[in-house]
């Protein structure tokens, strides 16, 4: 069996500063393969940036606490001294980001960008990573190419903006790409080539990608596990069809029951009550109690293990176990 | 926060009502003729870069009676510039807008009168409240300004709290920055309801909001329109959201209308090869049905220079040399549906077209 790309054991993230203690991820584990998509869906505060970041130790070291295991690449991301993190950083494992506009720097054409990149990982002449610039720019499909070399970011549209990103990061050839909401900020007709060409570009460079989403539709166009977290923990893990068909935990169930999709016209929606707990307080028991359907008083006690109902799923509820034993019965009657 | 200058006679209203259907059932709500908006570009530098944004182009259409008319297009397509000039927030360049069978200005129904019925809620539900106003001032604010006295006002934003699902004890003194984003578009909500509209402008109401929060409000809309017998213009780039709660959709395209028609028809059998490429870029749920191929190459145009004739064409899978020669008039392509294609428009010459 092949060793995981990245490997996640036991991750905990908090900032703190003088006025309070945010704790933003509180015991994420998960593995990736390579050539393998995770798609980390959640909520905003739900702690799913956060976590994309620890992968790349782009949280702000002087207020992040952060402990766990992260392995990416054969690298311990906790430990690497800061030093070491620029050679780590573009060539094992590079990330996408929501925005190109802000995630690029507008005083420089995009080609000087991608060719300052190139050069500083691989020191190679400014001929060669001239050449490597093109090829780049041709592989995310930008039309004229070689023109669009000298382009200053404002001159491209958004959806050529967001190809120029994701050429630079996949300049060096990195072996986990981490993108964080790529799509968000784009026309739906410039939504799907995007989410179509990283779909590609993974099959053909042979990529483990985390995708960070809140868009179950975008989840659906491209993973193969999705995790679903809550207040800073995977409430839910599983293949992308099986989760998405039958969610087994309560969180997960109401917000696909909450997504507007084409089936649900003159019926009346299913809401989670409620609002997500404050992560600078959260409760001892389960996260997500407080607006559960189905809360048992061993909810509020102690924060549910993982549990795994079928090999390849798992889900932090008391009563998953219990769900499936039940059907099992049934079959079995 | 700026006082809405009145031009009306300034006699107050005994109470706020909702005004009285004036043209009946078959009157539309508000019928719109023609809008245009172009922005004049400045000359920059060497005098470089003149030209004109063509925000808004010859946009016509009804909103009628206690319908959700659905706004769908991309960024550029003129959505919230047409929002704008319906809440007379900017001055069209051209064209009118007629109200329940009123013009509006020029003798007709005045400006304050007219913004008395029509309301308007944003997408960033925080920049669209005065930081410096309890929500509940907020909610009195613009019934004070239309004559009430202030203590009925404040019942009155109290009861729109309670209407909108939040105590009124609890949220009434609150700053907007103590509320979480849903809470704050309920605010606004209750807000745009506080002077009893007869339409309101929903621009992107949901957007800004996670899902579970969203199915809450879009749930509350549906609840509060019924209730207060409302009409709904819902402009959004979601088109699930679109479907779920319009009775009519309207697609626009760089400032042109593509497509209009009822929901069903629509989404069922779109006309227009824009409307059908859009409904095509929607991420399917299913990973057993994902999409191979992007139904659209590019980013729409900039709409500085649109394209001649059919704006779409530069991007259209059909395109023939007879759409960049004239702008396909919106041609009847079932009952109510209308599409502004040389495809469905007899004898346009396009191979596809029927004969006339």
């Amino acid at each position: 069996m092949t060793a995981p790309l990245v490997r996640v054991r036991d991750l905990h993230v908090r900032f703190v500063s003088k006025d309070a203690t945010v704790q933003a991820v509180n015991g994420v584990d998960f593995d990736l393969m390579p050539r393998e998509t995770l798609c980390i869906l959640g909520e905003s505060g739900s702690g799913k940036s956060v976590t994309l970041r620890a992968l790349m130790r782009l949280n702000p070291p002087r207020r992040t606490v952060m402990t766990g295991t992260v392995m990416v690449g054969g690298h311990d991301m906790v430990a690497v001294p800061e030093a070491l993190l620029p050679n780590i950083r573009g060539s094992v494992v590079s990330m996408i980001f929501q925005e190109p506009m802000t995630a690029l720097d507008p005083v420089f054409t995009v080609g000087t960008q991608i060719r300052e990149t190139i050069r500083r990982h691989e020191g190679v002449s400014g001929a060669e990573a001239g050449r490597r610039a093109l090829e780049l720019l041709e592989l995310v499909q930008i039309p004229s190419a070689k023109r669009r070399l000298g382009a200053y970011p404002h001159e491209l549209s958004g959806g050529l903006r967001q190809r120029a990103m994701i050429a630079i990061a996949l300049s060096c050839r990195p072996k986990v790409l981490l993108a964080d909401e790529p799509t968000t900020a784009l026309d739906a007709t410039v939504q799907i080539q995007i989410l179509l060409l990283l779909r590609r570009l993974q099959a053909e460079m042979g990529l483990g990608v985390v995708f960070v989403t809140h868009d179950l539709g975008v989840a659906g166009e491209v993973a193969d596990r999705v995790a679903v977290m809550y207040a800073g923990r995977f409430i839910e893990e599983g293949p992308v069809g099986a989760l998405m068909r039958e969610p087994l935990h309560p969180y997960a169930q109401g917000l696909l029951g909450a997504t507007v999709h084409a089936g649900v016209r003159g019926r009346r929606l299913v809401t989670i009550p409620g609002a997500p707990p404050d992560i600078r307080d959260l409760p001892p028991g389960c996260a997500f109690a407080p607006r559960c359907r189905v809360v048992e008083p061993v909810c509020l006690a102690t924060v549910p293990e993982a549990r795994v109902p079928v090999p390849g799923r798992a889900a932090r509820c008391v009563r998953v176990m219990d769900q499936v034993q039940g059907q099992v019965q049934e079959v079995a009657a | 926060m700026s006082l809405p200058s009145g031009t009306a006679s300034g006699t107050a209203p005994a109470d706020l009502v909702q005004a009285p259907d004036v043209g009946g059932a078959a009157q539309p709500l508000l019928t719109v003729r023609g809008l245009t908006k172009h922005f004049p570009l400045r000359p920059g530098l060497l005098g470089r870069g003149t030209g004109t944004v063509q925000a808004v182009d010859g946009v016509s259409f009804d909103i009628r009676k206690g319908e959700t008319l659905g706004l769908v297009g991309e960024s550029g397509c003129g959505k919230s510039t047409a929002s704008r000039m319906l809440m007379a927030l900017l001055e069209p360049t051209a064209g009118e807008l007629v109200f329940d069978g009123q013009a509006i200005g020029h003798g007709g129904l005045s400006l304050k009168e007219y913004r008395r019925q029509v309301q308007m809620v944003f997408q960033d539900s925080y920049a669209s409240l005065n930081p410096r106003l309890t929500v509940g001032d907020s909610i009195a604010f613009a019934p004070q300004v239309h004559g009430l006295p202030r203590r009925r006002a404040v019942v009155r934003a109290e009861e729109l709290l309670d209407a909108v699902g939040l105590d009124p004890a609890q949220f009434a003194a609150r700053y907007p920055h103590e509320l979480s984003g849903g809470q704050r578009q309920r605010i606004n909500i209750a807000r745009a309801l506080a002077l009893h509209p007869r339409l309101l402008i929903l621009d992107e109401p949901v957007s800004a909001l996670d899902k579970s929060v969203e199915a809450q409000v879009l749930n509350l809309l549906l609840d509060l329109k019924a209730q207060f017998g409302l009409t709904h213009l819902f402009i959004s780039h979601d088109l699930n959201v679109v479907q779920y709660v319009s009775d009519r959709v309207l697609v626009m395209y760089l400032g042109r209308i593509a497509e209009v028609g009822p929901v069903e028809a629509i989404y069922a059998q779109a006309a227009h090869p824009y409307t059908v490429a859009l409904l095509d870029s929607r991420p399917s749920m299913d990973p057993a049905r994902r999409r191979t191929e992007p139904p659209l190459s590019g980013d729409p145009p900039n709409p500085v220079n649109p394209p001649s004739g059919c704006r779409f064409r530069t991007r259209c899978a059909h395109v023939e040399p007879v759409c960049g020669e004239a702008a396909p008039p919106l041609t009847a392509a079932g009952p109510g549906h209308f599409a502004a294609c040389m495809m469905v428009q007899a004898g346009s010459g396009h191979s596809l077209a029927r004969a006339a």
